[in-house]
């Protein structure tokens, strides 16, 4: 491949400012951390932490500028669309921006942040001291590092995938897609689903044998079951993803025959892989949030969670029904009535327990005494907006009916629906949530409440008119359409609803800065008279988490303790075992990073040499005898000390 | 709270009303077929917004009457564990009301996938329907002639679609019609409509396949049987017949007009087997993928190649 | 480090029992990614374009030797990991580096059977049938070939350090992964071999 068919996209305007901003951020950041020498800090503190807490917080950093990314393609589409045969962007530019806008919003922007918030949190929910795996547990962030990055390259270097986040063939064989874009795909995704793999086995393993003495599962806070269960759905549903980019990639560059269209490969394989994962996926990413909800309702309306059995029954058959429904995504291939009206029964069967989850959530608010902090307002929000997404989403399971709303704007809107209101305002409830436990301040409450307002109001305007268009005609992914078809108004009405987004989310960002500006340090551990164990320990948190681990007897525990004055953390310091650092994680996903690079480009010898040098890590690894190290019992209290003025 | 609530129901009925004086295409149906689903959709909406309903009464009064400035600085909320009586009850509802959707689901399938009632007592008209980046072959092999971005069909009389795609998963619609099917390139898929009226309808492909993806329209034009009698022995007389050097032109050719040829392409490129005839005899099949696909397949690689080099 | 000595070695630690019931976690990924392999497979078998299909290609000879090299090592090594939990180092690392071995035949016959295809003109493009199949057996040879590093390196760790809870943890934990990839031979070798020539 000739250098300028590597560089390319960098043909077009847009494409080389965004990439001449993107080497200009970079080089400030480099020579912010030699000028401030930094590096050693950054590299001991950062690159190679293996604290669950840390690498929580680089999941978040990377989500939120990855919703900065997505957010820009977001506006691009609403803005080439908001009028008819409109000049902004031409259909291939189009193609790509609305395939990377979904790859980054559900890969690069939702899962790191369910990721990150589950880094966190699910240690300090159940009184434990680190995950299980804390090594891996960085291996897995790198390697989601390594693909997100990987990903982002492509729009500079090769060209982005352009054959939308569901990369269906024959359009992305290479027969139809013949630049890289979509190797970026297949070895991106590939990556960081490794990654997310790795957390499954990481988060299981933590939540099932590392609970604090006398928590048992039925008295685990809901957030730390929804996190067991979307673990579980990954660790079953990632393994297909990881065979369907794997054939994808044998497929288009070793000319194998899959999903070819010629001897004897089909087409419709590919659809049927990528959905048997793309379901469970999107349960992947509302499961949390609906976790987040049940904490902040519970302790915003100050009342325990109601039908606490029935809320982890209800996810553990939605987690169930998930792998049962993948054809709804493609009613209309043909398979036959018989088919479809299975899954379309399978399909609804999962608004029941969803359905139980909602009246839960409104009987928890019955009899309580609801405070309408940020936190709150987002799970408010998120009732009425996502059971729009809810009952939308029955109406598509019904076969016939997909027949008109399939691959329309009722379908975008619909998924929009579930995805904003659901995964978008839980994490950016349970980011408000848990911000002052993270960090010791909390974020500011008016700027809070005013990006909500900004965002919930603006979601509605950007997407309640694609349900009219699609019901209308107006197929989805069209770069334009004619005046005559009459869509102009509506999809101006939601070009304006985006820009009120764009507000909002700038506003969210805005807050970040204004408060580590002007918010009062020193916030309390427990800033908002919470239920759970977390908030029995400091704010920030301490490498350690807790100096005494709690014993816990029922549910809520810290919030009986409370009441009956006593401190859940009283107990004899004993010295703290605690895993070093170690950089092979993030050299061995650079290495990773390198090979699937060169992969990408079909360079197969330099690709081979780099997953030599992984090897070899992994190599170095295996064969390393390090224990970790104590934490004295005089550097414990000596922490508990100083940071006491918390409590 | 309350305020901001009523005002978002008001945008939303401005909108509603706003968007239109005619009815939205799906509510238009001017066939058997799209009149079933929109009567499926309008029944659903009506259920659905019951539901909603329900949720947001609920809603509407837990935030009213529970919100902290409301209740005195000592209530304490009491602790609930939950109530058997209303999980049963917001567990077996939903379930008799997906049950009832189930059935209208299983129902109206069947119906749309087969002959529309009332037109089952005539022979359908088969048309074959195959895709190309980015256009619509039509053929008739029963009246032996084929047209390129548009249709012509009789009214009274229920038609067969016969689908398939020459590259990219395609899905053909005609939303006034049918609802649409996909047409891939191992297999024939099948859609049954008919026309009640006279009229112009709007087709396209809804499945992306590409940069010429938006522009892959045709219309659907609906006659009466004597006009479309008529049109057929116009075009038989008028036209040129479709060699195969023309349909391999056609087939590389990235968007074109429209066009009509007194014979079908059917004859040097006969279309893949139905989808339950598959399984039988599978060495001819691929014989068949083989000599039709790769003729395609070559010819649509040179113009996607050539494009995607002078594009960027 | 708190050390049970009344549970075998690879159990002893706490940090140990999290790893093997991990490593379980991490088997039920790898069930998936085979099943999903399977399931492809079993989609395309009959999709033999102007290729060859199952029954003109299997050989019988060659496919029974690699069940009797990868089964007897599944026997050796667990007598490798008993040898272990008695304690006797010797005799563990003896059987574990027969395990090897035989692996490594199993490894040799495979990649002569992917030859021979190649060379009747049966390759991994030729038709989807074929794709499926030498991605399948591909994969699980794959994990052998891994495998079989991965043991090299415990056995060095076994034979430098001795047997202590952490080299006793990843033999074991790798007993675990070579029987795992064993009983996937064994469904490879009933579904996709046998099943391939009688029909």
């Amino acid at each position: 491949m000739s250098m300028e068919e590597l560089f390319h996209p960098l043909q077009e305007p847009m494409i080389l400012a965004a990439a001449i901003s993107i080497v200009v951020g970079a080089v400030v950041v480099v020579a912010g951390l030699t000028y401030f020498k930094k590096w050693g800090y950054f590299y001991k503190n950062w690159l190679s932490t293996v604290d669950h807490k840390k690498i929580g917080i680089m999941y978040i950093a990377v989500a939120l500028l990855m919703l900065f990314r997505g957010g820009i393609d977001a506006l691009l589409m609403r803005a080439q669309t908001a009028v008819p045969d409109n000049g902004l962007l031409d259909a291939q530019h189009y193609n790509e921006i609305f395939t990377t806008h979904g790859l980054i919003m559900i890969l690069f922007m939702a899962m790191p942040f369910v990721i990150g918030l589950m880094n966190i949190v699910i240690p300090l929910q159940i009184g434990a001291r680190d995950v299980a795996f804390p090594r891996l547990n960085a291996v897995s962030f790198w390697a989601f590092a390594a693909g997100c990055g990987l990903l982002n390259l492509s729009f500079i270097i090769g060209g982005s995938p352009d054959a939308g986040w569901t990369a269906y063939f024959p359009l992305a064989s290479t027969d139809f897609s013949p630049t890289v874009g979509n190797n970026y795909y297949s070895l991106a995704l590939q990556l960081s689903g490794i990654g997310t793999l790795l957390t499954g086995v990481n988060f299981i393993t933590t939540i099932f044998k590392m609970r604090a003495p006398g928590m048992t599962l039925m008295k685990m806070p809901m957030f730390s079951w929804s996190i067991l269960i979307t673990n579980v759905i990954i660790v079953f549903a990632f393994p297909v993803l990881t065979v369907a980019l794997a054939l994808m990639m044998l497929d288009r560059q070793f000319g194998t025959k899959f999903f070819a269209m010629t001897d004897g490969g089909m087409d419709m394989l590919w659809a049927n892989l990528f959905w048997v994962w793309g379901h469970p996926e999107v349960y992947i990413v509302i499961l949390p949030a609906f976790g987040i909800f049940s904490e902040v309702i519970a302790t915003f309306a100050r009342k325990n969670l109601y039908g606490y059995k029935s809320m982890v029954m209800s996810m553990v058959v939605i987690s169930l029904l998930s792998f049962l429904v993948w054809a709804h995504h493609f009613y209309t291939m043909g398979h036959g009535v018989m088919v479809n009206s299975v899954f379309s029964i399978t399909t609804m069967a999962i608004a029941v327990p969803t359905g139980v989850k909602m009246f839960n959530w409104l009987l928890t608010m019955r009899h309580g005494k609801i405070q309408f902090t940020t936190p709150m307002l987002y799970a408010l929000g998120f009732i009425p907006i996502f059971t729009i997404g809810g009952v939308t989403g029955v109406m598509l399971a019904m076969a016939s009916a997909d027949y008109q709303y399939h691959n329309t704007m009722f379908l975008v809107a619909h998924f929009h629906y579930v995805l904003i209101p659901g995964t978008v305002f839980g994490v950016l409830a349970g980011y408000h949530f848990w911000w002052p436990k993270m960090f010791g301040f909390r974020l500011n409450e008016k700027l809070g409440k005013a990006g909500f307002w900004f965002i919930a109001i603006s979601f509605n305007v950007t997407f309640f008119p694609l349900f009219i268009l699609g019901l209308d005609g107006y197929a989805r992914r069209m770069y334009t359409y004619s005046a005559s078809t009459g869509y102009g108004p509506l999809n101006m009405l939601s070009f304006i609803g985006a820009l009120g987004l764009a507000v909002g989310f700038a506003l969210i960002c805005y807050n970040i800065y204004y408060s580590w500006k002007h918010m009062p340090r020193n916030e309390k551990a427990d800033v908002w008279d919470g239920r759970s164990l977390e908030w029995a320990t400091h704010s920030p948190v301490p490498e350690y988490n807790f100096a005494v681990v709690p014993t816990v007897s029922r549910l809520d525990e810290f919030w009986f303790a409370k009441k009956e004055g006593r401190d859940i953390t009283a107990g004899k310091i004993e010295k703290i075992h605690m895993p070093n650092n170690t950089g092979t994680p993030f050299w061995t996903s650079g290495f990773l990073f390198l090979a699937a690079f060169f992969a990408v480009f079909s360079l197969w010898i330099p690709a081979i040499i780099s997953m030599l040098a992984v090897f070899g890590f992994m190599a170095h690894r295996s064969f390393e005898d390090d224990h970790g190290r104590y934490i004295s019992v005089e550097e414990i209290m000596e922490t508990e000390k100083s940071l006491r003025g918390d409590k | 709270m309350n305020k901001k609530l009523s005002l978002m129901f008001l945008a939303f009925g401005a909108i509603a009303i706003l968007s239109g004086c005619e009815p939205l295409t799906v509510f238009n149906p001017k066939g058997p077929n799209a009149q079933t689903l929109s009567n499926t959709i309008i029944l659903s909406i009506i259920t659905m917004a019951v539901i909603l309903l329900v949720v947001y009464v609920l809603f509407t009064f837990m935030l009213t009457k529970y919100r902290a400035s409301k209740a005195p600085a000592d209530y304490e909320p009491p602790h609930e564990e939950g109530s058997h009586v209303l999980e049963i009850t917001w567990t077996v509802i939903p379930i008799i009301i997906v049950a009832f959707l189930a059935i209208v689901t299983v129902k109206s399938t069947s119906t749309v996938e087969t002959t529309p009632e009332g037109y089952d007592n005539k022979e359908p008209l088969v048309i074959y329907a195959a895709s190309s980046n980015w256009k619509w072959h039509f053929s008739y092999p029963e009246q032996g002639i084929e047209t390129v971005n548009y249709v012509n069909i009789p009214t009274d009389r229920p038609i067969e679609f016969k689908l398939y795609s020459f590259g990219p998963i395609t899905s053909f619609w005609i939303p006034q019609l049918a609802g649409q099917k996909y047409a891939m390139s191992d297999m024939l898929t099948t859609i049954h409509l008919a026309a009640d009226e006279v009229g112009s309808f709007m087709g396209r492909n809804s499945n992306f396949n590409g940069r010429g993806f938006a522009e892959m329209e045709f219309e659907a034009q609906s006659m009466t049987q004597a006009d479309f009698d008529q049109w057929v022995k116009d075009v038989k007389a008028n036209e040129k017949p479709l060699t195969e050097e023309k349909f391999k032109e056609l087939l590389a050719a990235e968007h074109v007009g429209r066009s009509s040829y007194s014979s079908t392409h059917l004859d040097f490129s006969p279309a893949p087997m139905a989808h339950g005839d598959m399984d039988m005899g599978g060495m001819d099949h691929s014989d068949m993928d083989m000599s039709d696909e790769d003729m395609n397949h070559e010819d649509m690689d040179h113009s996607t190649d050539a494009e995607s080099t002078h594009s960027h | 480090m708190k050390i049970d000595s009344s549970l075998p070695l690879e159990y002893s630690t706490e940090e140990n029992r999290l790893k093997i019931f991990g490593f379980w976690i991490f088997l039920g990924a790898e069930i998936m990614l085979f099943a999903t392999l399977f399931a492809v497979y079993f989609t395309l078998h009959t999709r033999t374009g102007s290729g060859p299909d199952g029954a003109e290609i299997f050989e019988l000879t060659p496919v029974l030797l690699e069940t009797f090299l990868l089964l007897a090592s599944s026997f050796t090594i667990g007598l490798g990991v008993h040898a272990m939990r008695l304690g006797n180092k010797k005799a563990m690392m003896t059987f574990f580096i027969i395990t090897l071995i035989l692996g490594l035949g199993f490894l040799g016959i495979e990649i002569d059977e992917f030859f021979t295809y190649v060379h009747e003109g049966a390759t991994i493009t030729t038709s989807a049938f074929l794709s499926s199949l030498m991605t399948l057996l591909g994969t699980h040879g794959a994990h052998v070939t891994f495998g079989f590093f991965w043991g090299v390196a415990i056995l060095i760790q076994v034979a430098r350090r001795g047997l202590n809870p952490q080299t006793a943890n990843k033999a074991f934990i790798f007993s675990l992964y070579w029987h795992f990839l064993d009983v996937v031979w064994i469904f490879i070798f009933s579904f996709v071999y046998l099943k391939g020539l009688i029909s």
